[in-house]
């Protein structure tokens, strides 16, 4: 929020009002902020961050701001990103041109466990494989942000994005009429067109639509009904959509309706038992053999998740250079693979001023951050990395950037990171906002929720 | 040499099923082995479509049954003129890459015991290369796992059927998968069919074995059950990186009963 000494310009305004609301008023609205989030009922763990356990994430009111210079160069760079990580999924599901070309290595995307052989040869519509992106980012600098990672399957946390803003609109109209804050609430309109725009050829007039949930049990199962509804689809399970011929169809009260784009918040695994696990009960039957003979559309398409894979991360600016011949505008945290020897080698010596995660984890579970650490979690985190060392990366502990918060004592600085969605169909959009999550604790870098995070609205001022 | 082939699937349910979904790899391609001169694949009351080749080069088609489906007959009928091409896969379009069959699946996944097993067989290898080595691999496996059918069932794993040292061609072929990918060399499992001619020990005339990928020749196929390459004999159906993935059927069945399968296989030589 400030720049050395002085106030970010962004921020002026909000402080203004932080300043003349008194302590008691502010931690009144805090709680009204809570309530309101209780009442809606948005209980749900954010992707990736494994476990089922329904739990309220803390909201806190202090929003993150970004000026629309700042937003503007950031938009660049995720949909520079984007569109490689597209181009990227597209190539090594046909000629692979970026392993013949040496740059990246062919086992770490063949023998990947996230490259499914089933899409090998697909043309998906418009050559799109994730329609929704969704970059982890942090900023250590005015002008410097890293990306976390990647997540090109279905990213959750945008009702977040929604709600978020909502109750922020309900609680403080004035701020709202007071600046100039880009509107996020078109997202599922944005979202809607995006899906239409990627139904396969054989669609004839307006395309159908579906999302297709693993149903109520799911932790995510508030945004699948969320999402669905503002964007005017039919929520499904399996169980509603059949296979028959050519194409997919969903059972209504006047009969079987063909479906043609399928937003799925299902994992590949259970998508098709006749191609993936046998025993799935939640997919539908023939799904993926009509996917790959053209008469449906998947977003995000089955094998997107090679894309995001921890261990290709480290080529992603790679990627860009090599499909868009541009320099990439956003940068990746220096990486260490545990994998290699000389990595290896200085990852241990410097191990605790490091963070190291699992490749194939998520979450922030299983992640050791350095300097955090005691002696014994270093050591004993040593033994883990020696055991199997192609399971770990190392990163450095960045300087993250850090942002007024609602503690206990006040307002304090935390650390945040933020998830802009990225829509990619026949065109690709940036919503100006995203998902700021903020380390509660007072010093901590990791924000999942699972570990202590909270979320905050983000807002992109009009310059 | 000309091969017909009918192959027939009758599964019966003793209560009636919602609906019946498979997904078939019942349509050889042609390759420099083999030639396709009639195929069909028909059951009555049956929709199919969803058809295409997949990255492998298969040719799949989706079948569907709307219910109630107490019975059906799945027919294959057919005639391919084969020769004999010692096992060497030419003029077959793919365009997956060889790399993905380095990666085991839960059936092939190679334990110490295989492990052990690939390294002795190589102990002795000179500079055979590649081609050499898959036939010292194939030539262990049959040594370590006796043809006996009702041994094993479809979900044995290499390991298990290692382990009991008895199987059918399904484990051979799985152990084969295993020992090659546990010393780098890309394998996978095919299925076909296989004019026995009454041989004692020839198995079935449903048959699978291996392929590995073999530097400079590409996919060589290994058959340890009959310590034998693919000849004309044999036709190549389909492959995949096990038997689940690679099987000629598989279907899901929606309904509260339960399901019997019939299957024979005739392969006979055309004069």
């Amino acid at each position: 929020m400030y720049d050395g000494k002085r106030v970010r310009p962004a921020y002026a305004k909000l402080l203004d009002w932080v300043e003349s609301t008194s302590p008691e008023a502010l931690s009144q609205k805090q709680r009204q902020a809570e309530a309101l989030f209780r009442r809606i009922g948005i209980t749900f763990a954010v992707y990736g961050e494994g476990g089922d356990t329904e739990r309220l994430i803390p909201f806190d009111m202090m929003p993150r701001v970004f000026t629309e210079y700042e937003w503007r160069r950031l938009e660049r760079g995720v949909k520079q990103r984007a569109r490689a990580l597209n181009a990227f999924l597209y190539d090594v599901y046909h000629r692979a041109e970026i392993t013949r070309a040496g740059i990246i290595p062919a086992d770490l995307v063949f023998r990947n466990e996230a490259y499914e052989p089933a899409v090998v040869g697909i043309d998906p519509p418009a050559g799109v494989y994730s329609h929704i992106v969704g970059i982890d980012l942090v900023r250590t600098g005015p002008e410097e942000f890293f990306v976390l990672e990647d997540n090109c399957r279905t990213p959750s946390g945008v009702s977040y994005m929604l709600e978020n803003r909502e109750i922020m609109m309900r609680m403080f109209p004035d701020l709202f009429r007071a600046t100039r804050i880009a509107p996020v609430d078109d997202y599922p309109d944005r979202l809607r067109r995006t899906l239409a725009s990627v139904a396969p050829a054989s669609c004839e007039g307006q395309p159908v639509s579906v999302l297709l949930s693993p149903g109520a049990f799911n932790s995510a199962y508030y945004e699948h009904s969320f999402l669905a509804d503002q964007m005017g689809i039919e929520l499904v399970e399996g169980q509603d959509l059949f296979v028959q011929g050519d194409f997919v169809y969903m059972r209504t009260t006047e009969g079987p309706r063909r479906v043609h784009v399928i937003y799925r918040r299902l994992d590949d695994s259970f998508l098709d038992p006749l191609c993936f696990r046998p025993e799935s009960m939640l997919g539908v039957p023939g799904l993926m053999n009509v996917y790959r003979s053209g008469g449906v559309a998947i977003a995000s398409a089955p094998g997107a998740g090679v894309a995001d894979d921890k261990a290709v991360y480290i080529y992603v600016p790679e990627m860009i250079r090599f499909y868009l011949g541009e320099e990439p505008i956003l940068k990746n945290v220096q990486t260490w693979k545990c994998a290699d020897p000389s990595d290896r080698k200085f990852v241990l010596e410097n191990l605790a001023d490091l963070v190291v995660k699992e490749v194939h984890g998520s979450g922030g579970y299983g992640m050791l951050v350095g300097p955090k650490s005691t002696k014994e979690q270093v050591a004993a985190y040593a033994e883990r990395i020696k055991g199997d060392p192609a399971a770990f990366i190392a990163q450095p502990t960045l300087a993250l950037s850090t942002c007024p918060t609602f503690v206990d004592e006040g307002l304090a600085p935390r650390h945040v990171d933020l998830r802009p969605f990225c829509l990619v169909g026949r065109e690709v959009h940036l919503c100006p906002g995203g998902l700021t999550r903020v380390a509660l604790k007072e010093g901590s870098l990791v924000v999942n929720s699972s570990q202590g995070g909270g979320v905050k609205d983000t807002w992109v001022l009009a310059d | 040499m000309r091969l017909s082939v009918r192959h027939t699937t009758i599964y019966r349910f003793d209560a009636p099923m919602r609906f019946v979904t498979q997904s078939h790899r019942l349509t050889p391609s042609t390759c420099a082995s083999q030639r396709i001169v009639a195929w069909e694949v028909g059951a009555e009351g049956a929709v199919f479509g969803a058809s295409f080749v997949d990255g492998a080069g298969d040719r799949v088609t989706t079948m569907t049954v709307e219910g109630p489906v107490e019975r059906i007959d799945v027919t294959v009928t057919g005639e391919v003129e084969t020769i004999d091409a010692a096992g060497v896969l030419r003029g077959h379009r793919e365009i997956i890459s060889p790399r993905t069959y380095l990666r085991p699946t839960q059936r092939t996944k190679a334990n110490g015991a295989l492990g052990e097993l690939a390294a002795e067989a190589l102990a002795a290898a000179g500079e055979e290369g590649d081609l050499g080595r898959a036939h010292l691999l194939a030539a262990a496996v049959a040594e370590a796992i006796a043809y006996a059918p009702g041994t094993t069932e479809a979900h044995t794993t290499a390991a298990e059927a290692l382990e009991q040292g008895r199987g059918v061609c399904q484990d051979h072929a799985h152990a084969m998968i295993a020992l090659a990918q546990s010393v780098g060399m890309p394998a996978r499992y095919v299925t076909g069919y296989l004019l026995t001619g009454g041989e004692e020990g020839m198995g079935e005339a449903s048959h699978a074995w291996a392929e590995l990928h073999v530097e400079g020749l590409g996919w060589v196929g290994f058959d340890p059950a009959n310590r034998c390459c693919p000849d004309d004999r044999y036709i190549r159906l389909g492959s995949g990186r096990d038997a689940l993935d690679a099987a000629p059927i598989r279907g899901v069945s929606r309904g509260g009963g339960t399901e019997a399968m019939d299957v024979t296989v005739v392969v006979a030589a055309q004069q």
